[in-house]
């Protein structure tokens, strides 16, 4: 099935002069109503009237999450607040949070986005889906939810955290379709094992993601659960889950380029790298209204592929990626970036200290660790003092980060120095 | 009449005792009473030592976590229910006792060191219930 084949099915031509009206449009409206793009697009010595197509897409300027950042909350929303009906916001790289906001238009064409997605899995209105992804400020609850409601499926919004009763409901009411990350599915497989269940649930398909994973951990979902599982992907500055997903042939990740124009780019030359080459995903919005962006760098690393997929969209697809250009981690759905850990610990004390974050997987739900070195003016010669300082950290961290981390103290210089980048992180998945 | 205890911060892992040890053998500094209190994910390790800032010193120079801190060690006698008393005497008091352990003197009475809140009103009110406080020349003197 095909939510929307006029636009999934377009030929190339066609496309292209949609895309190229659509970014004219929406390059005219940063630059009138957005002085951050204005001054930018003034210092590349560029107008709108220069913008006559998308061959023209590369005179334009880039947006980075620092520039979201740099104009928190609203600077970069492009409608006055009044026809904004909805804030998402996730995390930045040095504690502010990056905002994002929504028109009634932009939430229609989301759930549109996703209903294609969803479509594009086998779910339809005669499913039954636990949404399972948080709700709230991530976009993830939200967004399945409201696409999950434009397909006409029930939707049943369990949110994350009880496991218990949504392995109960999954069997009680039958449903066929679920929405998480794919390690919280895993999660979720292990304890209908534990309990002998697997043979007692209806589920069909599953529609994970929110964080990275490999095709090993889709076999073992597809195995454990006998289902078909697939890989959404978004971002909550582009506009959330939905920016992309793979079909029934997983040859890539489907981009709803009617709406997410895509680019591939070097990200040290910043010029754009043949199809099929690997580089950092670049993104520029050409219908939203809230906060249009041109040339989002997202750091994500895949390459891109224009051929027909054997299901018959015309879309490009993405690989799964290899990875990204920064340091920012995923951890269980949300962003963590190792700069945030060192901001929240230089707001405890005067100086920085060392750390480093480690992070794993344990029966499949990520853990995180960070490891802060006992320097003299943190330590006391009582035990309460130094547990006490612990759950202190734990804290300031959990607020900062918005998930829990454990910390361990450890010796002073007990962390390796290098020579050149400090090293802040282990990462022991082994995602990639 | 304080006495500089010399603590240091330890992980939990193999040998990390033995470098403080190796440490302070290297300054010739001698251990006069040692405790450990250790926990799932760290240690503290107390100590007496002949030579308290030289001690902690080389400790930091080599890296570690320690620092000196003031406690007080009482002399008791070798009698069933001393401590008890002692302690009745301070607990009346609403001091609070953070942590305590023996120190050998290796003559006939037994000595204990203590840590606690208010620990000069801690000292008073022993003193006035006759108990003898070591001095930290003692302490220095203990070493053969």
């Amino acid at each position: 099935m095909i939510w929307n084949e006029t636009k999934e099915c377009m030929s190339r031509d066609e496309k292209i002069v949609l895309q190229g009206a659509r970014l004219v449009k929406t390059v005219d409206r940063v630059y009138h109503n957005v002085p951050f793009y204005r001054r930018k697009m003034q210092s590349l010595g560029i107008e709108p009237g220069d913008i006559r197509g998308i061959e023209d897409l590369a005179k334009l300027p880039f947006t980075t999450k620092v520039d979201l950042r740099d104009n928190y909350p609203f600077g970069l929303f492009a409608v006055p607040q009044s026809e904004i009906v909805r804030i998402h916001a996730s995390s930045g790289t040095t504690g502010k949070t990056t905002v994002v906001g929504y028109t009634r238009r932009d939430l229609d064409i989301w759930s549109e986005c996703v209903a294609r997605a969803f479509t594009m899995t086998g779910v339809s209105k005669n499913d039954i889906i636990q949404v399972a992804y948080g709700y709230g400020l991530f976009t993830g609850g939200l967004g399945a939810h409201n696409g999950a409601e434009k397909l006409g499926a029930t939707v049943v919004p369990m949110s994350t955290g009880n496991t218990k009763k949504l392995t109960t409901m999954m069997i009680d009411f039958g449903v066929t379709a679920i929405a998480c990350t794919p390690s919280y599915l895993l999660h979720i497989a292990e304890t209908l094992e534990e309990n002998n269940q697997i043979d007692k649930i209806k589920l069909k398909v599953a529609i994970c993601g929110a964080e990275p994973w490999t095709e090993n951990m889709r076999r073992q979902i597809e195995t454990k659960l006998n289902i078909c599982a697939h890989d959404i992907y978004g971002l909550s500055e582009v506009m959330g889950p939905g920016v992309a997903c793979d079909c029934e042939y997983h040859r890539g990740l489907h981009v709803y380029d009617d709406h997410f124009l895509p680019e591939v780019i070097n990200p040290d030359t910043l010029e754009a790298v043949e199809n099929g080459e690997t580089g950092e995903l670049v993104f520029t919005t050409i219908t939203k209204e809230g906060i249009p962006l041109l040339r989002y760098r997202t750091r994500d690393l895949t390459s891109i592929s224009y051929d027909t997929c054997e299901c018959g969209r015309t879309l490009p697809r993405i690989s799964r990626f290899k990875g990204r250009s920064d340091d920012m981690l995923i951890i269980r759905g949300v962003n963590v970036f190792p700069s945030q850990v060192e901001a929240a610990l230089l707001e405890m004390g005067e100086t920085t200290p060392h750390y480093i974050m480690i992070v794993d997987r344990v029966n499949n739900l990520d853990t995180l660790e960070v490891q802060v070195e006992v320097e003299e003016r943190f330590f006391s010669d009582e035990v309460k003092e130094l547990e006490k300082l612990t759950k202190k950290i734990e804290h300031v961290l959990q607020h900062a980060l918005g998930i829990a981390a454990k910390v361990k103290l450890v010796e002073p210089k007990s962390i390796e120095r290098s020579m050149g980048k400090a090293i802040h992180v282990i990462d022991k998945r082994k995602l990639v | 009449m304080f006495i500089k205890q010399l603590s240091v911060f330890l992980e939990n892992r193999e040998g990390r005792l033995e470098d403080v040890l190796q440490v302070l053998k290297d300054n010739e500094v001698n251990i006069i009473s040692l405790s450990l209190a250790d926990t799932e994910k760290f240690g503290i390790l107390r100590m007496l030592v002949n030579k308290p800032e030289a001690a902690n010193g080389a400790l930091k120079r080599n890296g570690f976590s320690s620092k000196l801190t003031d406690v007080l060690a009482i002399k008791i006698s070798h009698r069933v229910g001393m401590l008890q008393e002692l302690l009745e005497s301070i607990c009346e008091e609403h001091i609070n006792i953070e942590y305590m352990y023996a120190l050998s003197t290796g003559k006939d009475d037994a000595s204990m060191v203590l840590k606690t809140s208010n620990l000069d009103f801690a000292e008073k009110t022993l003193r006035a219930k006759g108990v003898e406080i070591v001095t930290p020349e003692e302490i220095a003197d203990i070493q053969v």
